[in-house]
């Protein structure tokens, strides 16, 4: 059975707003640098513009550790969180020798937030495997 | 840690639902301190042997005691 803790269910409700929020900044900066809209002084501003909804779901991560009341949930979150940047924080030393020696191309940095996000869920399922029916 | 939750629970003919309700806490909690795959913080520990009217050593086991035995 899935759970859905009080505190889940706002963390889910603001990923959900966020990610809503991401997909209009980003049609909004790529359709604007595509079509030449952005003007030289908002051009900093309108880049980082899809970046923000990102560090607002981290926040929101952040916030959902603070409102959990059930020591259980929070703990299974942790150990996501640890599965996920231990996942990222060692493909990106991997992949930057690999770079630096010039065995594989160059890649952008947001790639890293993909990786990041894909290493929560295999946190889950870690969680899932390890704890059985306790891991959610 | 090896504990008598489960016993326990099931004198009173509770499920996990309920036990996790008057605790607070999610089913899979307690499903996870019966197993023995997580040990409890000493808060929770404490509310679960207030509900349960009994000592917390009458409840978990001393990972050290249990060694001693064994020995």
């Amino acid at each position: 059975m899935q759970v859905r803790s009080e505190a889940s269910k706002r963390y889910n409700g603001r990923v959900i707003w966020l990610s809503l929020l991401y997909a209009g900044f980003l049609l909004i900066a790529v359709y604007g640098f595509k079509h030449a809209l952005v003007p030289d002084t908002l051009k900093y501003v309108i880049a980082i513009l899809p970046a923000l909804p990102i560090i607002g779901i981290f926040a929101a991560l952040g916030r959902y550790l603070v409102e959990e009341g059930d020591e259980y949930l929070r703990m299974l979150m942790v150990r996501q969180i640890l599965w996920a940047s231990g996942l990222t924080l060692s493909i990106a030393t991997i992949w930057g020798f690999l770079d630096n020696f010039g065995l594989v191309g160059h890649a952008d940095g947001y790639w890293l937030i993909a990786l990041w996000f894909i290493g929560l869920g295999i946190g889950g399922l870690v969680n899932k495997l390890t704890l059985g029916d306790g891991g959610c | 840690m090896e504990n008598r939750l489960r016993v326990l629970r099931a004198q009173r003919n509770w499920s996990q639902q309920d036990l996790a309700e008057r605790l607070e806490v999610s089913r899979q909690s307690v499903n996870a301190i019966e197993t023995g795959k997580y040990d409890p913080s000493l808060p929770l520990a404490f509310r679960i042997a207030e509900l349960f009217d009994s000592p917390i050593e009458e409840i978990f086991v001393s990972p050290s005691r249990r060694s001693s035995k064994a020995i």
